[in-house]
């Protein structure tokens, strides 16, 4: 009996340690999954607060009408019916608030019961009107028509130079702004980090003696630990103030100090990894260089930085990689203005700082959400691709040192 | 052609290598100077938040006085409710990747999806803890949904760590366990495990000063603007100290008069942190003695 | 005159030492053939000579090498000139990841020469001198990688050859190639005696045997014998040393 026993628990345990095994796969999966249903949902919303229209007169030739235009129209950025299409009357703009212009108290009822019919009256008598109300006040046999509002776009989405999404009566939901704002931050944190990070791990692999080396590495590795909260903490209360001084700005709060603390969050990705990759160069490569009367220098910059390309690379990209994706840092030190950036010293707003300021708000699967777990997509395809293009220059290495 | 004089071509040599050493030299210790001026800065300016009552009593008048005590508690909590989850399935893991996995398609692909865990950034973490613990599973705003939330995001951690110190237990050691007739899992436990187990330990607190700084994935998932009362149950929300520290430095009503609690708050955190990386490094070169003596 | 000469040498790692008074004068355009069990100084030996052992953290010689009459340890030597003039070929192949032609030309550019036809022309001497040429002429801008073992082996040698040192160190050359690629770098030691002073470690009997004019014989960090090589394989003063030839350890 005993052997049949032993056989079996042997068995249960290579069973448990693999679906532990399983475990971060499943969580992949799990996370594409949750991830992109939200996500993707988006695309099959209106960008108009549920259980709200739209309406216009009947003589109005429009029966569609896309988001951008709702919203230039309602900015008045957009005053006649003929530059969307219509006929060349000017818009009137209507909003439920605007009813006591129109119409008495009395007309429209103590409890809104004369509230219906008064907005059908208006829309029939007004040609050029536009109207943005509740649902539940459209008439049974409303007089006007009811616009059919294009749902949110791939392009509208992806090209958009607006995020505003609450904004009535259209949410605004273009992400141009702050796919441009995170590429912004990230690329000036790695202009920062990469020469100093670069810098210190040549200086730790190659120049500084072990004892010196031994020391720094904890330090690089206290570094990587502190934790992202308490580098925006830093920077709101020292770097923010100082870069306002600077250059006399109104506030602080810009993409120049996002890319300062990013910067120095990144040096320990860049260090650990490229030092690594240093230290990997064959001792006997650089003894070749340094036996033909290079001098340490030479061999550093003409044969350990050659043959450790790949892995300097790779730890650049990681570093972009970590900058692309922090939240709380960035959050507390950019200013988060959802505005494409025109100069360091404007606030600017990334993606995850914009899923973490707006998930809070955002109510649990409306509009605003779902966009919000599209931007979260985005996020993921960014440091998918990060990670596959480490992968593949690193796996690239390999094949080279045959 | 006239080769380069022999004194003079060594000077410039020299002197480049003088030269660029020196940046090095220099770029490496502003780094340095970058951590003990952020280091300094918050001990300098935390010290005098710090006392008994600071990490014991309640947030009074608004946060900006009294303590972070439930702060600190609903830390603790997180740090423990994550770690439950994440240390033994990442161990487990690793166990399974180095010891039982050939290599192969499955073991790339497993490796291929930590890595990819890894790499994906805390709020994406946040999003889908959201989605799938607070809402899908209906556990709500609560510790049980920031712990699995957290643990997930450091079990790549655990596992990569585990993962290495197994690697580095020498093969001798199990072919001599198995040549004695025992199972591979007699080995893995007996064997392969005690003599990695320090080491493991070393990864656990690592990750556990990574988890208790993490900020982005309990905004959604437990995280409490103030509560002032302590946690009773897995299903209660918490507050947090970097959350905490979050709130009294951007969105507190008095930002200016809550600075000094938000000063100690940072200060506790970094502490944190340090302990971690000081007990890690000196249980690294503890046991790495050790096992140079046997 | 002697090439080299070393007077009592004595070499330490840390508090250990590796070297036990040392004496060996090498004469010019010949070959040195330094022979013993692995740990015995050997290696090391050979890497005082172009001062390569200073990578190490911790070491230290006393007593005196020469070369050219002149202590390379003194105050004041540049070891980057003293490299020039030391060619060194390792253990492995170990090219640069460069293409072909930039591996031969480096130590050129290192030593601060740009002219581009000068370059060329001392390339194409270098490879021919290792007779490569024929197999390389028409890929001098691939890598250096895409080479096989041994074709690898010749490149290193030629871009050692390529900055006219006098002297050249080889250690265990041919320890990672094939007996065919061994053969072919054999040959070229010999060819190459005419012009150089070569001194080259070897674990193999045979090769010792039939590439050097003198052997040194190395145990635990003290030179048991030196001299000349037929004499020193057919009849050795040194019973430990004859021991170690005919195998009976090592």
């Amino acid at each position: 009996m005993k052997p049949f026993y032993k056989k079996f628990s042997e068995k249960f345990i290579e069973g448990l340690l693999m679906i532990s095994g399983t475990v971060t796969s499943l969580t992949v999966v799990l996370i594409v999954f949750f991830l992109f249903k939200e996500g993707i949902g988006v695309f099959d919303q209106k960008p108009t607060e549920n259980g709200y229209v739209i309406a216009v007169s009947k003589t109005n030739p429009l029966s569609k009408v896309a988001p951008e235009d709702i919203k230039n129209i309602y900015d008045q950025k957009i005053t006649h019916w003929n530059e969307v299409g219509g006929k060349p009357d000017s818009i009137i703009l209507f909003r439920l608030e605007d009813i006591s212009n129109y119409y008495s108290d009395e007309a429209i009822g103590e409890n809104f019961e004369g509230l219906a019919g008064c907005i059908s009256r208006l829309t029939d008598s007004l040609p050029g009107i536009i109207a943005f109300f509740p649902e539940k006040y459209l008439d049974k046999d409303f007089k006007g028509k009811v616009l059919d509002v294009d749902k949110v776009s791939l392009s509208g989405f992806f090209m958009g130079k607006e995020w505003f999404p609450t904004a009535q009566p259209s949410a605004q939901l273009g992400v141009m702004p702050l796919v441009l704002g995170t590429l912004w931050v990230s690329l000036g944190a790695i202009l920062l980090a990469l020469p100093l990070g670069l810098a210190a791990s040549v200086y730790m692999s190659e120049i500084a003696n072990e004892r010196v080396r031994r020391i720094m590495k904890p330090l690089i590795e206290l570094l990587a630990g502190i934790p992202s909260v308490v580098y925006g903490f830093f920077g709101l209360v020292i770097i923010v103030p100082l870069i306002q001084e600077t250059f006399n700005l109104p506030v602080g709060e810009t993409g120049l100090a996002g890319s300062i603390v990013l910067g120095i969050m990144a040096l320990p990705t860049i260090i650990t990894i490229s030092e690594d990759a240093m230290r990997n160069t064959p001792r006997a490569m650089k003894e070749a260089s340094l036996a033909l009367g290079a001098s340490k220098w030479q061999t550093i910059y003409k044969v350990v930085v050659p043959y450790s390309i790949s892995g300097i690379t790779a730890g650049a990209i990681l570093g972009i990689g970590r900058a692309i994706g922090e939240t709380m840092a960035v959050l507390m030190v950019t200013g988060n203005a959802a505005v494409i950036p025109h100069s360091i010293l404007e606030p600017v707003r990334t993606i995850p700082a914009t899923i973490a300021a707006e998930l809070g708000e955002a109510p649990s699967g409306g509009l605003h959400y779902k966009a919000l777990f599209a931007l979260g997509c985005i996020l993921f395809l960014i440091t998918l691709f990060i990670n596959l293009s480490v992968e593949f220059i690193t796996g690239r290495k390999k094949y080279n040192k045959h | 052609m006239k080769l380069p004089d022999e004194h003079k071509l060594a000077k410039r040599k020299m002197r480049g290598q003088a030269i660029a050493f020196w940046i090095f030299r220099i770029l490496s210790y502003a780094i340095i100077a970058i951590l003990f001026s952020i280091l300094s800065f918050i001990i300098y300016k935390g010290a005098s938040s710090i006392s008994w009552g600071f990490i014991t009593k309640m947030p009074e008048e608004g946060m900006t006085k009294g303590g972070i005590y439930p702060a600190i508690i609903g830390t603790l909590c997180l740090v423990a409710g994550s770690m439950i989850f994440a240390f033994p399935v990442g161990v487990l893991a690793a166990i399974y990747m180095n010891e039982y996995v050939k290599d192969g398609i499955i073991k790339k692909i497993i490796k291929q999806m930590t890595n990819n865990l890894a790499g994906i950034p805390s709020i994406v973490f946040g999003l889908f803890g959201m989605s799938l613990f607070v809402n899908k599973l209906g556990f709500g705003d609560s510790i049980l949904a920031g712990s699995l939330t957290l643990g997930l995001l450091a079990l790549p951690v655990v596992i990569r760590t585990t993962e290495e110190v197994l690697k580095a237990v020498d093969n001798t050691f199990r072919h001599a366990s198995l040549g004695l007739g025992a199972s591979k899992w007699e080995t893995t436990s007996k064997v392969v495990l005690p003599i990695a187990f320090p080491n493991i330990i070393t990864g656990l607190i690592l990750s556990i000063g990574r988890v208790s700084g993490e900020t982005a994935p309990i905004l959604f998932t437990v995280a409490a603007y103030f509560l002032p009362k302590l946690p009773t149950s897995v299903f209660d929300q918490a507050m947090a100290l970097p959350y905490h520290l979050y709130v009294l430095s951007t969105s507190g009503t008095n930002i200016e008069e809550s600075r000094p609690v938000a000063y100690g708050t940072a200060l506790v955190l970094i502490i944190i942190v340090l302990i971690a990386n000081l007990l890690a490094n000196g249980l690294r070169k503890y046991f790495g003695r050790k096992v140079k003596m046997n | 005159m002697y090439k080299i000469e070393s007077k009592n040498v004595d070499f330490f790692y840390g508090p250990s030492q590796a070297l036990k008074n040392i004496n060996i004068a090498i004469k010019p355009n010949t070959v040195t053939a330094l022979i013993g069990p692995s740990g015995c100084g050997k290696s090391t030996y050979l890497r005082l000579f172009n001062r390569m052992n200073d990578l190490i953290d911790n070491t230290r010689i006393s007593g005196q090498v020469l070369i050219d009459n002149e202590d390379i340890y003194a105050k004041g030597i540049n070891v980057d000139s003293l490299r020039k003039k030391v060619g060194m070929v390792f253990q492995k192949p170990n090219p640069f990841p460069k293409t072909i032609f930039e591996n031969v030309a480096y130590g050129l550019r290192v030593n601060g020469i740009s002219d581009k036809k000068f370059i060329e022309e001392r390339v194409e001497t270098s490879i021919k001198q290792v007779a490569l040429w024929e197999e390389v002429k028409d890929k001098l801008k691939k890598p250096a990688f895409e080479l096989s073992g041994g074709q690898q082996q010749r490149l290193c040698i030629a871009r050692a050859l390529a900055i006219q040192p006098s002297i050249i160190l080889m250690d265990e050359p041919t320890s990672a190639l094939d007996p065919i690629s061994t053969a072919k770098i054999e040959a070229l030691i010999y060819e190459l005696k005419s012009k150089y002073t070569i001194v080259i470690v070897t674990h193999n009997m045979q090769q010792a045997g039939r590439v050097s004019d003198t052997t040194a014989f190395f145990y635990m960090g003290e030179l048991i014998e030196h001299g000349n090589t037929k004499t020193i394989f057919t009849n050795p003063k040194i019973e430990r040393t004859q021991n170690y030839i005919t195998g009976r350890f090592g």
